[in-house]
């Protein structure tokens, strides 16, 4: 039987109460939301908090998805299913829902969280990739106040975020500018398996040029989950197949991929590549189709 | 590593319409909670990492992964397990389905299965076939190769929604 060490449980009632709780117990207490990344490293001692703060009880205050001016915000505590089934997520960014349906599976995703997942940070996490090629933002609180991160300078390496031991992930706020398509893709082992190679594409486009583009990757090593020379390659160019492939050429080239049970790190460059292709090609589809 | 009172919770639930309330360690898996505090061995412990789906039970109308929940995260929830879908009208459309189709043969996986389903009926009352083993996807089940228990929930899918025509004819 797989069980988490002893640890001291306690209920968060509101983000300061968290916020409280983190800066009571010190850096060895850790919040849990829906705990399908955390319990499971906890059940094989990869993770051994000394206390576990459940904020379970904020998914009303964490939970809604909403449009504010010009963002689109999503709460942390915003369960995968939630984002999989909102029409504003849908209408917006449906690069998000192309990941969502490749996360896990169903019954996961009732309890997993998009909070959740990004401050896992596991380096093949979905989200990340397309939370940073979408250019988003975190809000991040303490007791001082809240923050705005760029989510991709979120992680700083494998399982590692700058959120601080006693703040909160409060939010994700997604900038929504006309002329904007996305589109995921995603390589896995079996179904709801961790991505061997995922590439996520937006371009924002007028008059038939690409004049912004995010391209992300997960799971082979792309530092902060994005590759800026693909960026780079896009913006400024109509969308060619020439400048799609040479893009897709350029992610494959900056990502570092390694060797491991999922794969040889040759195949999951080649994976980055094609996979940054497919996305950007449907990306530029749903963009025109939008125009 | 403390071992004060935090160490241990108190969780309050009602468990197929029935209130119950246990004291158990904090670190205590759902899965555990319902099977040895409650003594509903129904729901069933597999795989332990969240991939195989025989544990799954209703939280709050939800199918959930019980052995990746807390017992303490339950406290205030309804539950419902495989010993909460018959009622007294008899078996559910569901249990009638994997009986009728033979969508068991050790059973192992039957229980997590079901309750899966059950959610799949209520958001989505007629699926195509795609869609049952798309809402089914967390579920593993190494005997029947899922055929079956497709015609299950197919089985069941037509007399709900005959049985609600019915009720409301």
């Amino acid at each position: 039987m797989q069980t988490p060490a002893p640890f001291g449980y306690e209920r968060a009632t509101s983000v300061d109460h968290a916020i409280q709780l983190l800066e009571q117990l010190g850096p060895e207490a850790r919040l849990v939301a829906g705990g399908h990344s955390l319990l499971p490293m906890m059940k094989i001692r990869l993770a051994q908090p000394e206390h576990l703060i459940d904020i379970n009880p904020l998914a009303a205050e964490l939970g809604s998805i909403s449009i504010d001016g010009d963002s689109l915000v999503i709460g942390a505590m915003t369960r995968h299913n939630d984002l999989l089934a909102s029409p504003l997520v849908g209408e917006h960014f449906p690069i998000l829902q192309d990941a969502e349906r490749v996360i896990a599976d169903p019954v996961v995703r009732n309890r997993g969280t998009v909070g959740g997942s990004l401050c896992q940070a596991d380096p093949a996490e979905d989200l990340s990739a397309a939370l940073s090629a979408l250019h988003a933002t975190a809000t991040i609180r303490g007791s001082s106040g809240s923050r705005s991160v760029p989510v991709r300078e979120l992680h700083v390496g494998p399982y590692e975020t700058v959120v601080g031991d006693a703040e909160i992930l409060t939010e994700i706020r997604v900038p929504i500018r006309n002329g904007c398509g996305s589109a995921y893709e995603k390589v896995e082992r079996r179904v709801g398996d961790w991505a061997i190679a995922s590439a996520a594409a937006v371009v924002w486009m007028d008059g038939g040029i690409i004049t912004d583009a995010g391209v992300g990757l997960a799971a082979v090593g792309a530092d902060h989950f994005v590759s800026p020379a693909a960026e780079a390659a896009l913006r400024g160019q109509q969308p060619t197949e020439d400048v799609i492939v040479a893009a897709a050429a350029a992610a494959a080239a900056e990502c570092n991929p390694s060797t491991d049970q999922r794969g040889p790190a040759e195949y999951k460059r080649h994976l980055a590549g094609e996979l940054t292709a497919r996305a950007l090609r449907r990306a530029v589809a749903r963009a025109q189709g939008g125009q | 590593m403390s071992h004060d009172h935090h160490n241990m919770v108190s969780v309050s639930v009602t468990v197929n319409g029935e209130s119950r309330t246990e004291e158990c360690e904090a670190r205590m898996l759902l899965v555990h909670f319902i099977r040895e505090k409650l003594g509903l061995t129904g729901t069933h412990w597999g795989c332990d990492t969240s991939n195989c789906g025989v544990c799954v039970v209703s939280v709050d109308g939800q199918p959930v992964k019980s052995c990746t929940m807390l017992a303490a995260m339950a406290d205030g929830a309804e539950l419902t397990t495989v010993e909460g879908l018959e009622t007294a009208d008899g078996l559910h459309p569901i249990q009638q389905g994997f009986m009728e189709c033979h969508g068991l043969q050790c059973g192992f996986c039957t229980p997590g299965m079901m309750i899966a389903a059950k959610s799949l009926l209520e958001q989505n009352p007629n699926p195509t076939e795609h869609e049952i083993r798309d809402g089914l996807s967390g579920q593993l089940c190494r005997c029947t190769g899922y055929h079956n228990i497709i015609k299950a929930v197919q089985f069941a899918a037509e007399k709900m929604s005959a049985s609600e025509e019915g009720a409301s004819a």
